[in-house]
């Protein structure tokens, strides 16, 4: 016998054993695929996942939920959305109470609470703060003995080998103070930092555009330190409109009355930010250590970014600095019965630590939740079946295997919209004549956005009726809201209306059965789309499918987002989807997508169907100055009412969200304004390890079953190879 | 040798700049520098002013290839092309667009692309060498014929369906391993087992079958009959003659992907949540990253030309009549 045969025993023996030690009893854990460290089992850890990683955490220039997952619980605006309250209410978060604008006329005399918008010139904000908040531990902060700054004139040496924030041992803190609001808000006037929001406050706060532009100039002036230009101190350079007025006390001035200004200074954008912070992280060699604001936050939030490892994690520590700050006592009735109450008053935040890992495909991140890994979830298209059902009434509800696990469905309805725009330049859809407006009406009642919802997103959205979405002011419900020109209203129910009634529409716009009467060719549109690639098939071919209905031709023009981009800021395009989501709580922030100076083509605005109503125009400056009376209600009713006639967009819908939350999580509300939700979460550590451990117990037999099934494969060969070997050769 | 290796590198010089140049077209050809500023600075409220001082902070403000405003040679260096180009020659990779040190990431995002790409290349040549042997023992046997029959149905099966299968029987069903995550150092390990065995088992069909022929062709030659003749094993045969004789063939499609290791799968990482190399690139062409994209493509490049050289040289030590002069 060969001395490999001879091996073969042993080499079985030796798989037998680590397949022994691969699967023999569990110590002390009882889950194997736990992705966690054991010893964090029962702590207080939130457990969430991202899918993008976020771009940039410096609140002058991040705008996208993603970014706003974190930063939104680092710093603190003056303001905040009250977490259970509808409709949304700001309260102070830092401040110490909501300032009362105080109006000016064009020659700084004051004005009347109560003034009309046509003789205010000014407003004058003026916030106080609170007294003791502390910035969380940094080293920006950190001083020696004699209170000199550690960190603050870093050599080369001193970084040598540096790439975190973290090589810096020593840390230390500061209060907080009015200077640092001020701060933030010069910052967002620097044109180096490309805030976007600095067109919008370059129209409203006074000196904002000059302030730039002084900056920029004193910057350039500097001479360069390693090929790039050097800290400037912000705080230096005055803006006449912002205004340390005291320790805690700070003033912003802005042209004419604009109450959503308060909006905008709920966001992170209005954070306070450490002058120390900014010239710590401007130093030459740390930014090419990528030691950044846009990596490392600095704020006085309930949390902190203590691993920003965006390509597989990042984690959040409590503030051990927070300030007091407790769960809201207020909130709707039925917050008492779903126990959002129970906290009332209750020191925040709760959990300790929350734990976000990168997820970037849907199924591990879905499996991973019903194994208890994740406390909180959104239901993809392809499970959603498997997690819920509508009630005959139309209720979402739980399936029993679902309920079993003690999980539980949180739906909203989020302040944004979807639409299919028409380019009101276009010579065939756009326009404002009877003609076209039929053209567009027709086309409206042809696209059954109830059937999109159906197919395509569950039954997850409102077919909407408006630019306003539910839950901002104007909105109104039921059939007094409805699109008169694309729905009816029957027995109390919105419907759509027939086809017949959108084919008379097209025969009255000159396309009988949908050909041009003048000339007799078929209509042809076109629709332009960034959505490419196998998934955005089945779409364009609905899409193609409701045309029919009318006879109409739509040739789809998918590109990539880049050239959809380009022809939108052309107009060369014809029909197009596109949505919005709400930065702030008021109709203005979705009626300004129609306003006609803010067109794309020409004003390189928001408005891409390039609607352009002088009524409506003037109606809107009239309405964005105003509060939220009946008067500005009417207003609203009498805009919307312009644009369902002119038909400028196919409404589309508001979407609804679905999040799943695993029973251990408490306190769980969509609050669409409110970002810095996680202070306000509760879990139950216990319930989750006991749940884990029920849920995850490892099966090993089928292991012991693969071994056995290679040893009867390994046998015969075996047997055959010893056989063969001892053939003779004659 | 050395002389040999020394022309392969200067070949090497006009290739790279090809490759980049060739980068550099196609990157513009779908993306603007407005398109790459306006994706940077956010979707909403951009303004034209914020996109020209983008543009002018990265370097992207220069024409592309042919500066016709400067003069002489500056026609050519006062270009994006050049600007972003030159200092890769020496491996200074600069920064991504929004501001991180690419060499850096690279450096940090390499380990765990090699915890999955290193095990997975070595247990599969181990398994695939050693099952093609054993096929080729067997040969003319049910055995054979099943064997390859299991290779085309293996082979014929998407990569992504052994991933999602394999998450969950192994994760989901049997609760062996975590579906997804990373983690450094030893507690690595319960992270990288499935995507090695995925990578191992994924491979098996089509490696099997071509490493099956290169051993098919060998043993039927004579010195494989004069080795038997002589009484040795058949073991002995297959893994000291045959084997080693085959070897070049292999050796044409293993080495060279042996730099490549470091990029790293796309697929493997994307779903099993490994933090590698295998999305750097395709994440930075999805975010217009050109930084990032020319880095990679150059890196790639250059890891694909050692990895020639590399087989070149192996061809020497497998085979003696192998001169590299």
């Amino acid at each position: 016998m060969s001395a490999a045969v001879t091996r073969v025993p042993r080499i079985a023996a030796l798989l037998g054993l680590f397949i022994f030690l691969l699967v023999r009893p569990a110590p002390l854990r009882a889950q194997w695929n736990d992705p966690y460290p054991a010893a964090d089992g029962n702590r207080n850890i939130l457990y969430a996942a991202f899918m993008e990683r976020p771009k940039r955490l410096d609140p002058a220039q991040a705008y996208s939920a993603d970014e706003y997952a974190f930063i939104s619980q680092i710093y603190e605006p003056p303001f905040e959305y009250q977490y259970l309250l509808r409709p949304y209410t700001l309260v102070p978060l830092t401040a110490r109470a909501l300032p009362q604008p105080v109006y000016l006329d064009r020659h700084g005399r004051r004005l009347p609470a109560d003034a009309s918008s046509g003789r205010i010139a000014y407003s004058v904000y003026t916030i106080r703060i609170r007294r003791g908040i502390m910035y969380q531990p940094h080293p920006c902060f950190a001083r020696d003995a004699s209170g000199k700054y550690l960190y603050q004139s870093l050599t080369r040496a001193q970084l040598k080998g540096v790439r975190t924030i973290s090589a810096f041992r020593h840390t230390g803190t500061r209060e907080l103070v009015a200077a640092d609001y001020v701060y933030e808000i010069k910052r967002l006037a620097s044109p180096w930092i490309h805030s976007p929001l600095y067109s919008v406050l370059s129209h409203y706060i006074v000196g904002f555009r000059r302030f730039a532009h002084t900056a920029a100039r004193l910057r350039a002036a500097l001479p360069k330190v390693d090929g790039k230009p050097p800290y400037i101190d912000l705080g230096r350079i005055p803006m006449a409109g912002v205004k340390v007025l005291g320790r805690y006390t700070y003033s912003i001035t802005i042209r004419g009355k604009y109450p959503q200004f308060l909006y905008w200074m709920a966001m992170p954008f209005f954070a306070p930010m450490p002058p120390e912070a900014d010239h710590f992280f401007s130093q030459p060699g740390m930014a090419r250590r990528d030691l950044t604001l846009n990596w490392y936050p600095v704020g006085t939030g309930p949390y902190m970014l203590t691993v920003n490892d965006p390509n597989r994690e990042m984690v959040l520590e409590r503030n051990p600095n927070y300030h007091p700050d407790f769960y809201p006592r207020r909130g709707e009735p039925s917050d008492v019965r779903l126990g959002l109450l129970k906290d009332a008053g209750k020191r925040l935040p709760f959990i300790k630590r929350v734990v976000f890992s990168l997820e970037k495909e849907g199924i591990p991140y879905w499996d991973k939740f019903l194994q208890g890994y994740y406390d909180e979830s959104a239901i993809s298209a392809e499970s959603f079946n498997q997690v819920v059902h509508f009630t005959p009434g139309g209720e979402a509800q739980l399936t029993p295997s679902m309920r079993a696990k003690g999980m539980r469905l949180v739906t909203g309805v989020a302040p944004s919209i979807f639409y299919y725009g028409f380019n009101m330049l276009d010579p065939v859809v756009g326009g404002y004549s009877q003609r076209s407006r039929r053209l567009r009406r027709a086309i409206s009642i042809a696209i059954d956005t109830q059937q999109y919802i159906s197919i395509f997103r569950n039954g997850r959205g409102l077919p909407a009726q408006g630019p306003v979405p539910p839950g901002i002011f104007g909105y109104e419900p039921g059939c007094a809201g409805r699109d008169p020109y694309v729905y009816d209203c029957v027995d109390g129910r919105i419907q759509r209306k027939p086809i017949a009634t959108a084919r008379r529409l097209l025969a009255e716009a000159g396309y009988p059965d949908g050909r041009d009467e003048r000339t007799g060719k078929p209509l042809l549109l076109y629709y332009d789309t960034a959505e490419t690639g196998p998934e955005a098939k089945a779409n364009m071919d609905w899409m193609r499918k409701q045309f029919r209905k009318l006879n109409i031709q739509l040739v789809v023009r998918a590109t990539d987002y880049n050239r959809f981009q380009a022809k939108m800021r052309r107009g060369e395009e014809q029909i197009f989807a596109w949505g919005w989501s709400a930065d702030y709580p008021d109709p203005e922030n979705f009626l300004f997508l129609l306003y006609g100076p803010n067109s794309e083509v020409g004003g390189n605005g928001e408005n891409a169907a390039n609607y352009n109503n002088p009524e409506f125009n003037r109606l809107f400056n009239r309405m964005r100055n105003m509060e939220n009376t009946p008067a500005r209600e009417a207003i609203i009713r009498r805009m919307v009412g312009m644009v369902q006639r002119d038909a400028p967009w196919v409404w589309g819908f508001n979407p609804m969200e679905f999040r799943l939350h695993q029973a251990w999580v408490f306190n769980v509300k969509p609050n669409y304004m409110a970002n810095n939700d996680l202070k306000y979460l509760r879990i139950d550590p216990a319930l989750r390890a006991a749940d884990q451990k029920a849920w995850n117990r490892p099966v090993i037999w089928p292991l012991w079953v693969i071994l056995g099934l290679l040893v009867v494969m390994v046998l015969p060969a075996v047997f055959v190879y010893r056989q063969k070997e001892r053939r003779s050769a004659l | 040798m050395i002389a040999y290796i020394i022309r392969r590198i200067l070949y090497a010089i006009p290739i790279l700049i090809g490759v980049n140049l060739l980068t550099f077209v196609l990157f513009f050809l779908v993306n603007s520098p407005n398109d790459m500023a306006r994706f940077h600075l956010g979707m909403k409220r951009v303004t034209p002013q914020a996109i020209a001082e983008w543009k002018a902070e990265h370097g992207y403000d220069a024409p592309l290839l042919y500066n016709s405003a400067a003069s002489g040679v500056k026609k050519l260096t006062q270009t994006i092309f050049f600007q972003h180009s030159v200092k890769l020659f020496v491996f200074d990779f600069g920064g991504s667009d929004d501001g991180r040190d690419i060499g850096y990431d690279i450096r940090q995002r390499m380990w765990p692309s090699l915890a999955i790409q290193l095990p997975t290349f070595v247990v599969g040549l181990a398994v695939y060498i050693s099952v093609a042997l054993m096929m080729v023992f067997f040969r003319g046997t049910y055995l054979d014929t099943g064997g390859v029959v299991l290779a085309v149905v293996l082979m014929s099966i998407s990569m992504l369906f052994y991933v999602i299968g394999g998450q969950y029987l192994f994760s989901k069903v049997l609760r062996l391993v975590p579906i997804s995550g990373y983690d450094s150092g030893l507690s690595a390990i319960k992270f990288v087992i499935l995507p090695i065995a995925i990578g191992v088992i994924s491979g098996v069909g089509s490696s099997v079958r071509l490493y099956r022929t290169f051993f098919l062709e060998e043993s039927g030659k004579d010195y494989v009959r004069t080795a038997r003749a002589k009484g040795l094993s058949e073991i002995r045969v297959l893994f000291r003659h045959v084997l080693k004789n085959a070897m070049i063939p292999i050796l044409t499609g293993v080495v060279v992907v042996i730099p490549s290791l470091f990029i790293g799968s796309l697929i493997l990482e994307s779903f099993f949540g490994i933090p590698g190399l295998g999305s750097y690139t395709i994440d930075a062409i999805r975010s217009q990253d050109f930084g990032i994209v020319h880095a990679m493509v150059f890196l790639g490049s250059v890891l694909y030309i050692v990895g020639l050289i590399l087989t070149d040289i192996s061809y020497t030590l497998v085979d003696p009549r192998v001169r590299l002069g």
